[in-house]
C-alpha cells in the first residue's frame, strides 16, 4: 500500500472491494464457529490433561493453527515417541494444505508478495473451503474482493479457535459429548462441498476421492488423504476433458451435416 | 511429562509451525502473478470436490466417537447434509439437515 504510486482514484476502489469482501466473508465464516469453539476447547483440555502448561498450549495452537495435526502431535508425544517422529507425523497430516495453496493460486496469486505471505498463515480447511466455494460461484469477483472475503472468513474462526483453546485449557472440556459436536466438522465440510457437485466431472472427482480415501485409510499419518485428493483431481480433470471432446465431436458431426454453417463454426 | 516441556518440545513446535506455514504458502508463494497452464487450471478446479470429500469420508464411515465403528446415525446425518447441500445449495440448510438428522435419530434410538 505504501510503495505503489497508484492514482488516488484507484485507492478507494481497492479499499471498497476489500471491505465488501471482508463483510461477506465474515458472515460466511460464522457457521464454522460451531466447529472452531468446541474443538479449540477440546484441544486446550486434552493438552493440559497431557501435562502441557498454559504457555506451551497457547504457543502451539497459535503457531501451528491446524487442529488435526496438533492432536496427532500430542498423542505421539504422550505415547513417548521422539519429538522428530511427532513432528513428521503431524506435518504429514497437513500436506493437503499444499493442494489448497495450489487451488488458491489462480485466485490470489496476483496479490503482492507481502499480502500472500500473510494470507498463507490463514490457509486452513474452513477458510480455504468457504473461499474457494465463493470464488467458483462468483467468477466476476475482483482480486481485492477475493482477498477481503478470505480474510473475512478467517476473522471469526481464528479468534474462536485460539480463544476456545484458552477456555478449554482453563476450564476443561466444557461441552458435553452428548451434543455430538464431534460430527460438526464432517457436516460443515459436506455442507461446503455438496453445492459444488454440479457437473458430472465434479461427481467423478468426488466419487473417486472418497473410494480412494477409504481404501487408503490403512496408510499411516493420513498419507492416504493427499493421494486420494490427487486421484480425485485427476478423475475430475479427465472426465471434464472427455466430456469436452465428446461434445466437440458431436458439434463437428452436426456441422458436417449442415454444410452452410460449417464455415463460420469450424474455427471455434 | 518430561517430553512435553523440554527444549525438544519447543524446537518441535516451532519447526512444525514453520513447516506447516511453508506448506500453506508453497504454491501461493511460488506461482505469484504468473498465469498457470490450462492443464494445471483444469486439475486445480477439482481440488475442493476431491480433497474435502477425502477428508470427510473416514470421519463419516468410521467416526472416532464410536471408536471407529460404523454408526448408522452418522451415516444418515452425512447423507442428509450431502443431499440438502447439493439440492438447496445453502450451507446453513445443509448443516441444519445434517445435525438435525443426527439429533433426531439419536433421540428416537435412545
Amino acid at each position: 500500500m505504501t510503495a505503489t504510486d497508484a492514482p488516488d482514484s484507484a485507492r478507494p476502489r481497492h479499499d471498497a472491494g476489500l471491505r465488501r469482501g471482508f463483510r461477506d466473508g465474515g458472515l460466511a465464516g460464522l457457521p464454522f464457529l460451531v466447529v472452531a469453539i468446541p474443538f479449540g476447547m477440546l484441544f486446550g483440555a486434552v493438552a493440559t490433561e497431557s501435562g502441557l502448561d498454559l504457555l506451551s498450549t497457547m504457543a502451539m495452537t497459535s503457531i501451528v493453527i491446524a487442529g488435526a495435526s496438533q492432536f496427532a502431535f500430542l498423542q505421539l508425544m504422550n505415547d513417548g515417541a521422539p519429538a522428530f517422529a511427532a513432528f513428521g507425523a503431524a506435518l504429514a497430516v497437513n500436506l493437503r494444505m499444499a493442494m489448497y495453496s495450489a487451488s488458491l493460486a489462480p485466485h490470489l496469486g496476483a496479490a503482492p508478495l507481502r499480502w500472500r505471505l500473510m494470507l498463507a498463515y490463514f490457509n486452513v480447511d474452513q477458510v480455504y473451503a468457504a473461499s474457494i466455494a465463493r470464488y467458483q460461484d462468483r467468477p466476476a469477483m475482483g482480486l481485492w474482493e477475493k482477498i477481503g472475503f478470505y480474510l473475512g472468513v478467517a476473522a471469526p474462526i481464528f479468534p474462536a479457535w485460539i480463544g476456545g483453546t484458552l477456555a478449554g485449557a482453563l476450564v476443561g472440556r466444557g461441552i458435553p459429548p452428548e451434543w455430538s459436536l464431534d460430527f460438526a466438522p464432517a457436516v460443515t465440510f459436506i455442507a461446503v462441498f455438496a453445492p459444488m457437485l454440479r457437473s458430472l466431472a465434479a461427481l467423478a472427482a468426488c466419487a473417486v476421492s472418497v473410494a480412494a480415501a477409504l481404501a487408503l485409510s490403512v496408510l499411516p499419518w493420513s498419507l492416504g488423504l493427499p493421494i486420494a485428493g490427487a486421484l480425485g483431481m485427476a478423475a475430475g480433470a479427465g472426465a471434464e476433458l472427455w466430456l469436452e471432446r465428446r461434445a466437440a465431436r458431436h458439434a463437428a458431426a452436426d456441422a458436417a451435416g449442415d454444410e452452410g454453417s460449417a464455415v463460420d463454426g469450424a474455427g471455434a | 511429562m518430561s517430553a512435553l516441556d523440554g527444549p525438544q518440545f519447543w524446537i518441535a513446535i516451532v519447526a512444525l509451525g514453520l513447516a506447516t506455514y511453508l506448506v500453506r504458502l508453497s504454491f501461493l508463494g511460488l506461482v505469484g502473478g504468473s498465469t498457470l497452464p490450462p492443464w494445471a487450471l483444469r486439475l486445480l478446479r477439482y481440488v475442493p470436490v476431491a480433497v474435502l470429500p477425502a477428508l470427510v469420508a473416514p470421519m463419516v464411515v468410521w467416526p472416532a466417537a464410536s471408536g471407529g465403528e460404523t454408526d448408522p446415525v452418522r451415516l444418515a446425518a452425512g447423507a442428509a447434509a450431502l443431499l440438502v447441500g447439493a439440492l438447496a445449495r445453502n450451507l446453513l440448510a445443509a448443516v441444519g439437515a445434517g445435525m438435525g438428522t443426527l439429533y433426531a435419530m439419536q433421540a428416537v434410538l435412545a
